[in-house]
């Protein structure tokens, strides 16, 4: 097991490498130079100019301002933004808890959701529920969210008054973010209302971003459980005479479950996809929207620190589901 | 006497050629005929957008802005989808949006297929360092959620459709290269290779006319999901501003100029949206389908 891990974490040290590489030359690849594009319009003489290059050290061989950056990085210096002025990591560490916070509940709205649809609509195969399950996550899955999360609003916020149109929490509440995550920290504050409040925030940004997920989980459990059931031991399972639901729920799920987790793992990826859209219509505060705001503002240090801190978390997050794969199924392992 | 009786069996029915016995395959889809028929029926649009639309794409038409839908109280049947915040006809733009949305999936798709096969071909022909190289990049590519990868390469090149529909060439790109080269590994070592090599045959010969042909199944399955990914991602970026730039009629950027409308006149957002969802749907029905057609393994 111990080999297995170590052989796993050795396999991602080049992509992460490669991914610095490609944060790096991000900037470099842009037509005009960082001082020139810092300048705007106007221009700039080339004296101040040679002297700015010098200043942030671009009159460097390239292989030396990388390494160079890869060392800024390792300490967690990931430059500065150029319309906030504040450190990139730190305004990254500010809002990350409020994507995480969202893509968590998507998460779970869509396993809560997509587990029960998808076995429901394997056991009952080429039933009325079986192709009601099926239309529904082909169609989910191939919704665009960002039209889904302005029907939603439509619908529920603008139409019926349910929900809120936009934000985290209504402004009448002024909560401490002492964790970040809003419902923890309205929690805490001890007023029931700001909870309710950041609660009803959530709804719709939930459903709009854990649609595709949820499509995609229903999708890969049905195909997975109709495989295992057709198994020879839960035909022999059913001829001892337990109950159906028994054999269902008990003996096919759990090898059923396996390759579902992998795409569980895979939905990460999709999910900070997701929220780039979905933070954008809900002007929701978090690195999805930050990070849109920097390719307009072509603030260039918050792009690449986003994208590298964005690709280390994937990256991460699927060591992690490769190792747990490894735990659940021996042979992988192994292999 | 086993002569005559293979004779007798074969005699009814020669065996389906390799089409025939895909397209029974494939029509016994429900879902995939469908989306075949709104495929065909999408291109049709697209090539005849100048004679189908009412109106052409970018004419204003001043006496009426926001014009609701033709079943609306206050609608015409001038304008049956309505008009958009300065008096263009929705439908007309929606035809010709078609024309464009199937140009940037035909358009990325066919980039990196043809990348994507000759990067697989050569990692998975040749193997060692080439492999290793071309393997290690696509990992990196493949660890940036789709989307911000599209982002990050518009940031480089700068917003615009060509741009976008580069960026997403390059985000489709490494699933056909693991394709390609997962199909090369499991076919290079079959004996119909290792005699067309012995016949004389060159690298290239091998590469492109011996063992391509016999990758073609998924790659066709992944080049028709490949068109969805490219719509729904280039809707997307003309969401976000990033890619087609006004007044071209591109959905995604149609939906975002017409968003403060949206309590006033909610059709100027719900018939872009619609109209990327069906084609999404319908190349992915059709995605499914062909799987199902195409792959030895589901076929009882």
């Amino acid at each position: 097991m111990f080999a297995f891990i170590l052989r796993r974490v050795a396999l991602i040290v080049p992509t992460f490498f490669g991914v610095t590489l490609l944060a790096f030359a991000l900037i470099r690849l842009i037509p005009g130079d960082p001082v020139e594009n810092l300048s705007g319009e106007r221009g700039m003489d080339p004296e101040r100019r040679l002297r700015l290059l010098h200043q942030f050290g671009l009159d460097k061989p390239l292989y030396v301002q990388y390494f160079e950056y890869i060392g800024n990085v390792l300490r967690g210096d990931l430059g500065t933004s150029l319309t906030t002025h504040e450190p990139v990591l730190t305004e990254f560490l500010t809002l990350f808890p409020a994507t995480f916070e969202l893509a968590l509940f998507a998460l779970v709205f869509a396993v809560c959701l997509g587990l029960p649809a998808g076995i429901l609509a394997a056991i009952k195969r080429n039933t009325v529920a079986d192709y009601a399950v099926m239309g529904v996550s082909l169609t989910g899955y191939s919704m665009p969210i960002f039209w889904w999360a302005l029907l939603l609003i439509l619908l529920f916020s603008v139409q019926l008054g349910w929900t809120p149109v936009s934000g985290r929490i209504s402004v009448q509440y002024d909560v401490a973010a002492t964790t970040g995550f809003m419902l923890i920290d309205t929690l805490r504050s001890g007023d029931p209302g700001a909870f309710r409040s950041a609660l009803s925030h959530l709804i719709l940004p939930t459903i709009a971003l854990g649609t595709i997920p949820l499509a995609v989980i229903a999708r890969m459990t049905r195909s997975s459980m109709l495989e295992v059931l057709r198994e020879d031991y839960v035909r022999t399972a059913r001829a001892k005479g337990l109950p159906r639901l028994q054999v269902v729920l008990i003996h096919a799920l759990r090898n059923a479950l396996i390759p579902v987790i992998t795409v569980i793992g895979l939905q990460v990826g999709l999910l900070l996809s997701g929220a780039i859209l979905t933070e954008t219509i809900f002007s929701w505060p978090g690195i999805g929207n930050w990070l849109i705001h920097g390719v307009q503002s072509r603030d260039y240090p918050v792009v690449q620190g986003g994208i590298l801190l964005i690709a280390a978390i994937v990256i991460s997050v699927n060591l992690i589901v490769d190792l747990l794969y490894g735990v659940i199924n021996p042979r992988i392992r192994h292999a | 006497m086993p002569e005559a009786a293979s004779a007798l069996v074969a005699a009814p029915s020669a065996p389906p050629g390799p089409w025939r016995e895909f397209w029974q395959s494939l029509s016994r889809s429900r879902g995939a005929m469908i989306g075949l028929g709104l495929v065909a029926a999408l291109i049709l649009i697209a090539i005849f957008a100048d004679f189908v639309a009412p109106h052409p794409p970018n004419e204003q038409y001043r006496e009426s802005f926001l014009t609701p839908p033709a079943w609306d109280k206050d609608g015409s049947m001038r304008f049956i989808l309505g008009t958009d915040p300065v008096g263009r006809d929705i439908l007309s733009r929606l035809i010709f949006g078609t024309r464009l949305s199937l140009m940037i999936g035909l358009i990325s798709v066919a980039i990196s297929l043809g990348l994507g096969v000759v990067l697989g071909l050569l990692a998975g022909y040749f193997r060692g360092l080439t492999e290793t190289v071309i393997m290690r990049l696509m990992d990196v590519m493949l660890a940036l959620p789709s989307l911000l990868l599209a982002i990050a390469v518009v940031a480089i090149l700068g917003p615009g459709l060509a741009n976008a529909m580069y960026a997403i060439a390059i985000v489709l790109l490494p699933h056909y290269v693991r394709l390609t080269r997962a199909a090369v590994i499991g076919e290079a070592g079959k004996e119909y290779v290792a005699s067309s090599r012995i016949a004389g045959a060159g690298t290239m010969r091998l590469m492109f006319n011996t063992i391509l042909p016999n990758c073609t199944a998924p790659l066709i399955v992944q080049a028709t999901l490949g068109f969805s990914t490219a719509i729904l991602d280039a809707a997307a970026l003309g969401f976000l501003g990033l890619g087609a730039q006004p007044p071209t009629p591109e959905w995604g950027s149609m939906l975002a100029s017409a968003l403060e409308f949206i309590q006033r006149a909610p059709w100027v957002v719900t018939f872009p949206g619609l109209a990327i969802l069906i084609t999404v749907l319908a190349f992915n029905l059709m995605g499914d389908g062909l799987r199902d057609a195409l792959d030895p393994r589901l076929k009882r």
